[in-house]
């Protein structure tokens, strides 16, 4: 396999965006059906189609309210987290130059850590909805730590990651620093639980909200989908070839922290994911970001219902954190992909 | 006139690295930059080429000061070829010679037949157009820049700004590469280290110590014995070239 063979091949994206779109709705369907009570895949299909206002099957209500209260909205929050995971991935690795970059580079997470320790062991606001506003509001405090360490992300690729280095270990010693002062040990449980990522006790409205930030997102990551390609070597050479460097990174820095900080208030910090899927789609579409984008959201969607399913089935009447599930599948796909990238040299 | 450039200053916290400097270049002109290592030759060529922002002066191209143009459209008409530019990712030698259509295509606009013209005419011109599907991380250091150069060309410029583009270069391609650069119907501002090389393939010299211009000119009148001994530290002697007719150093063993 040679990186030559995707060369004018745009066929190479639009089979693999096909296939992925229908491999994702088999996945969501599985998703819908397994669980604690599994649901015959059929009456799934009736279940959504009831809600959608297309049949009038007789199905229990029970079954139909599992499958579109509970299940439905948890694998489509999955595919979008996956995704917007994934296009993070992808656009940091190009903006900082750097394979290891991925959503939490920037100090997002922690911050988000933080913010939801200090809504779940201070106590600062009450109830589901100020967590995930605590954790919001961190990341963005965390986001805009780094966006000052590091002129507003016009000191180079290395400066900024090291600002992110900076803020990460700063709002990790906050959170530490808290739990250990205030916190019970259930309350450091819980906040483990919740660090490592959780898609139990999503909703409908979580979704809508992904949906619109996800959505715009990747809108925005696509219009920016030549400049991205100018950055290959690096930023003067971008400026160069017209593009303006310092308010695309701005803004894309902006973009990623907005969706990264969406997803994390929501469901934790799951992590690999962003990681490895945009390798996983540079190796299959190529570097270029007009296909790396679409091709990463299309995996990482895929990618994280599996794990989510993963988590659910693999030890009974117990669900394994995602962030758990997403490492130990992740990791072996991903050392295949390495052992056959590998250089010739 | 092409380019003018008119007392320029520019450094890094109190090292002035360029002081002063004007020049300009006519329309279809090579100029070649020459002057020992640190004068400021680099930098001269980003303020040039609006990479960087001077502390004082301005530069204009075609009559344009590039501080009042978008970056787009200067790009439209300026091509810069920097040393040795690096990556990482696994991109093809098409990939990287396409990125020079950038300036030139709206955000989603698709592949036209004359930004494949341009790429293809750009990879004849520096003898790569059969390695077009080769990845980059196989290139030898000459081949790389020339696919540099050729993502230049793709450019489409009317100027282009070259900082030591035969580096890496085997003499054949040395040679082909300033030759093809003289004889392409735009401006250039080339940056050598060979100064054989830009006696004979410069229409004019402009030679730079610590920052300053300190001769420009014709290279008969600006490459001699005198000279290379005050900013090179050189001993030479300078014959004019029974082959070529351009002025020819000779150095000296001490």
């Amino acid at each position: 396999m040679t990186s030559g063979q995707y060369e004018g091949e745009p066929l190479r994206l639009s089979l693999l965006l096909i296939l992925f779109t229908i491999l994702l709705v088999a996945v969501i369907a599985v998703a819908t059906a397994i669980g604690d009570y599994n649901i015959r895949l059929g009456t799934v299909v009736l279940a959504v189609t009831n809600r959608l206002g297309l049949t009038s099957a007789e199905i229990s209500r029970i079954e139909e309210s599992v499958v579109w209260d509970l299940r439905l909205s948890r694998a489509l929050v999955a595919a979008l987290a996956g995704a917007g995971l994934s296009i993070c991935g992808a656009i940091l690795q190009a903006l900082l130059r750097n394979a290891l970059a991925e959503p939490f580079v920037l100090g997002v997470s922690a911050g988000a850590s933080t913010g939801a320790v200090c809504v779940i062991v201070l106590g600062i606001g009450a109830g589901g909805l100020s967590l995930s506003f605590g954790a919001f509001a961190g990341a963005f405090a965390a986001f805009g730590l780094v966006a000052l360490l590091s002129n507003g992300a016009t000191s180079g690729p290395n400066h900024t990651i090291l600002a992110g280095v900076a803020a990460s270990q700063l709002f990790n010693a906050l959170t530490s620093y808290i739990v250990t002062t205030s916190g019970n040990a259930q309350q450091a449980r819980d906040i483990m639980f919740w660090l490592l990522g959780s898609f139990g006790g999503v909703r409908w409205p979580n979704f809508q909200l992904l949906l619109v930030v996800v959505a715009l997102g990747f809108a925005i990551c696509i219009w920016m989908g030549r400049a991205l390609d100018a950055f290959t070597f690096g930023d003067e050479d971008a400026t160069a070839l017209g593009v303006p460097v310092a308010r695309i990174r701005l803004l894309l820095f902006a973009v990623t922290a907005m969706i990264t900080a969406t997803i994390v208030s929501m469901v934790g910090a799951i992590g690999f994911v962003g990681l490895v899927v945009p390798h996983a789609a540079r190796y299959i579409v190529g570097p270029m970001h007009l296909r790396l984008i679409p091709a990463s959201a299309a995996i990482g969607a895929v990618f994280m219902v599996i794990a989510d399913i993963v988590s659910r089935v693999v030890v009974a009447q117990q669900t394994i954190p995602i962030g758990v599930v997403t490492a130990l599948v992740g990791v072996p796909f991903f050392a295949i992909i390495l052992y056959r990238a590998r250089p010739q040299t | 006139m092409s380019i003018v450039a008119e007392n320029l200053t520019w450094g890094v916290r109190r090292k002035t690295i360029v002081r002063g400097v004007s020049l300009s270049a006519a329309p279809g002109e090579t100029l070649g930059l020459i002057g020992p290592n640190g004068s400021g030759k680099s930098s001269l060529l980003r303020l040039l080429a609006g990479l960087k922002r001077p502390h004082t002066g301005r530069v204009e191209i075609f009559g344009q000061d590039i501080a009042q143009v978008s970056r787009r459209a200067l790009s439209q008409q300026v091509a810069f070829v920097q040393q040795s530019a690096a990556t990482d990712t696994n991109v093809t030698v098409r990939d990287v010679v396409r990125l020079g259509r950038t300036p030139h295509r709206s955000a989603l606009a698709g592949w036209t037949a004359a930004d494949e013209a341009a790429v293809t005419t750009a990879l004849t011109h520096v003898d790569m157009l059969g390695h077009t599907a080769q990845a980059w991380q196989t290139l030898s250091g000459g081949e790389r820049q020339r696919v540099h150069i050729a993502r230049a060309l793709a450019q489409s410029p009317r100027v282009m700004f070259l900082d030591e583009p035969t580096n890496h270069l085997d003499i054949h391609h040395q040679i082909e590469i300033l030759r093809m650069v003289r004889d392409l119907d735009l401006t250039s501002i080339v940056a050598l280290h060979d100064l054989n090389l830009a006696a004979m393939f410069c229409d004019r010299i402009v030679v730079l110590q610590a920052g300053s211009v300190i001769a420009g000119g014709s290279p008969e009148n600006v490459l001699t014995e005198t000279l290379l001994r005050k900013v090179f530290r050189v001993e030479a002697g300078v014959t004019r070239s029974l082959y070529h007719g351009r002025p020819h150093i000779h150095f000296t063993a001490a």
